[in-house]
């Protein structure tokens, strides 16, 4: 005992704090590598596909509406393409967001337990497919049948990925509002159908509203990964760099292009900077996406009970 | 001013005294895009059969490729076209004996789904269906049903050739359908009734049906002896008559087990 014994406790407090601290500069690395991952992404991007603007003014790049990149003279116009993007976006969007939403609330509210146990994991395998599979579904089956019942000249068109876009999009919309509705407190359910309202009713206008800046969030995030998906719009938009006049014309998407067009760009020519330069556009908007899914999380965040 | 000259002097004195130096056991390559799978599938295979060489290939495109060799600073450059007449002035300019060597034939058929009438299509028809001026089938010959045109993305080196050959270098209406791959193309046409598309010999297979150009069935005979009309070769180019291991490279790709990788890559063999 003494001086010796009174020590001991500071040094082992000493010790758990230095670890504590080595803990934390791990993960303050952890994050701080990915957000440098991040900016050298956007600097590199950027680096690459300004060049173009050196000799394509912005404006005809983004309203051109021819895009014949190895003719001469070339043409960067790349209006056709951000409009087969937005197009195939919305669409599935109108097809993924009511089925995504829907299917959450059935899990969340009204399915029973045992049906909840396979069907909830039946959805989340949904996410898993690869991309690719799903575009040579909607190329081998899917192509061929709407173009025998539609009588459509293709059947590789802006309806076909749609489809296919919301098949991948709807697990995201599902799993992400699930966690909204079971995030509306429970004494609000409670109270709505102790005061004699209906299931529908407490559902519609109690658990929904009080989900709403999850569900606004899981949107977006769907339309976002809708917007960036490469493969399936490779495979089953059609590839045409034309402003579409019906759901059933093939259209040709940013990222499709970039996929198709970089392997056989000579390095350093306009062409491989127009490649960049589209990747810059793609990154703003989905950029635009995840600020806007951002903003909608905060200014409707459900605060407790008070606020509903 | 003579002090740039001199030092200029030294360098391409010194650019041209690089393969040389570097002829001992490795082979450098460069130029076309179309000719690199060939080129770099035969360098893989040749360097296991002779580990001490070393065969590095770039694809740079075919003008880099003749350019390389008339500036010396490679030892085969690599054309999916000849060279120019202009290119072959400025090499007898700079006293570069360029030597030529078709290593394999690129020849594109144009295909469309097996239950279309059409059998046969002209380079005219040809180039007014993908230019947009034929629309429907009917102008050709087959039912009264919409074209749909399918064509390859427009780096590619398939596209190139159909380009330059059917295509006069007019552009593809908007609304072709652009697929990234033989086989993608393939596979489009193979699902669709409409569509015409056109793809590497290699790549035919039962669910396309090919279709004759200007009457000429397109195959290994009639791309050689040149009838058959969307046909064009591959071309390696020295500097001189090959040597070292840079002739034993070229023999090796005109050798029967070269044509084969050749083959393997979708293209016709020389012989």
């Amino acid at each position: 005992m003494g001086p010796a014994a009174l020590s001991e406790p500071n040094r082992l407090h000493g010790s758990k704090t230095r670890r504590e601290k080595w803990i934390q500069r791990f993960f303050l690395a952890a994050g701080g590598f990915s957000v440098l991952a991040m900016l050298l992404i956007v600097v590199f991007l950027f680096k690459e596909g300004i060049w173009l603007f050196a000799t394509v003014s912005i404006p005809d790049f983004l309203f051109g509406q021819a895009w014949y990149p190895t003719y001469e003279p070339a043409d960067f116009g790349i209006a056709p393409l951000i409009v087969g993007s937005l197009v195939v976006t919305a669409v599935s969007s109108l097809i993924a967001v009511p089925l995504g939403v829907a299917v959450a609330l059935y899990l969340a509210e009204v399915a029973t337990h045992r049906v909840r146990e396979w069907m909830k994991p039946a959805v989340e395998l949904l996410a898993s497919l690869p991309s690719v599979v799903l575009g040579f579904v909607g190329m081998v089956v899917l192509a061929p049948l709407m173009q025998e019942w539609l009588d459509i000249p293709s059947g590789l068109n802006i309806l076909n990925a749609s489809l296919m876009l919301a098949i991948m999009a709807i697990p995201t919309i599902t799993s992400i509002s699930e966690d909204a509705l079971h995030a509306v407190p429970r004494e609000l359910k409670e109270a709505s159908l102790a005061l004699g309202a209906t299931r529908w009713e407490t559902l519609t206008r109690v658990l929904l509203p009080g989900a709403l800046s999850g569900i606004g969030t899981a949107v977006i995030l769907g339309m976002s990964r809708a917007m960036g998906e490469t493969m399936v719009v490779l495979m089953v938009a059609g590839g045409a760099a034309q402003i579409p006049s019906s759901i059933f014309d093939s259209v040709r998407p940013l990222p499709a292009t970039i996929a198709a067009e970089m392997g056989e760009t000579p390095f350093g020519s306009e062409h491989y900077y127009a490649l960049f330069a589209i990747g810059m556009v793609l990154f703003l908007i989905t950029l635009g996406f995840n600020l806007v899914a951002a903003h909608i999380s905060r200014r409707y965040q459900q605060k407790g009970a008070s606020t509903l | 001013m003579k002090f740039k000259l001199v030092a200029m002097s030294l360098m391409v004195a010194g650019l041209a005294g690089l393969p040389a130096w570097a002829a001992g056991d490795s082979v450098s390559i460069t130029g076309s895009t179309t000719v690199l799978p060939v080129a770099q599938k035969a360098a893989e295979v040749f360097m296991k059969k002779n580990p001490q060489v070393n065969v590095t290939v770039a694809g740079t495109g075919s003008g880099d490729g003749i350019k390389a060799i008339i500036d010396r600073t490679c030892d085969i450059g690599n054309s999916s076209r000849q060279m120019k007449d202009k290119e072959q002035a400025l090499a007898k300019e700079k006293g570069v004996d360029v030597k030529e060597f078709t290593v394999a034939l690129d020849c594109i058929v144009p295909v469309v789904n097996p239950v279309n009438p059409v059998k046969d299509l002209s380079m005219a028809q040809l180039k007014e269906i993908y230019t947009g001026k034929i629309k429907n089938w009917k102008e050709v010959g087959g039912e009264d049903k919409p074209v749909v045109v399918v064509s390859r993305d427009s780096s590619s080196g398939t596209f190139e050739v159909w380009n330059e050959m059917v295509l006069k270098k007019e552009r593809v209406r908007p609304d072709a359908q652009l697929q990234a791959s033989n086989g993608a193309v393939a596979q489009a046409v193979a699902g669709n009734k409409y569509a015409i598309g056109y793809v590497g010999i290699g790549y035919l297979n039962p669910k396309v049906k090919a279709l004759t150009v200007g009457g000429v069935m397109a195959s290994p005979e009639t791309a050689r002896n040149k009838t058959y009309p969307v046909a064009r070769g591959l071309y390696m180019y020295t500097c001189g008559e090959p040597q070292g291991q840079t002739k034993a490279y070229l023999d090796f790709v005109l050798s029967p087990e070269g044509q084969k990788l050749a083959q393997g890559e979708g293209f016709v063999p020389v012989k």
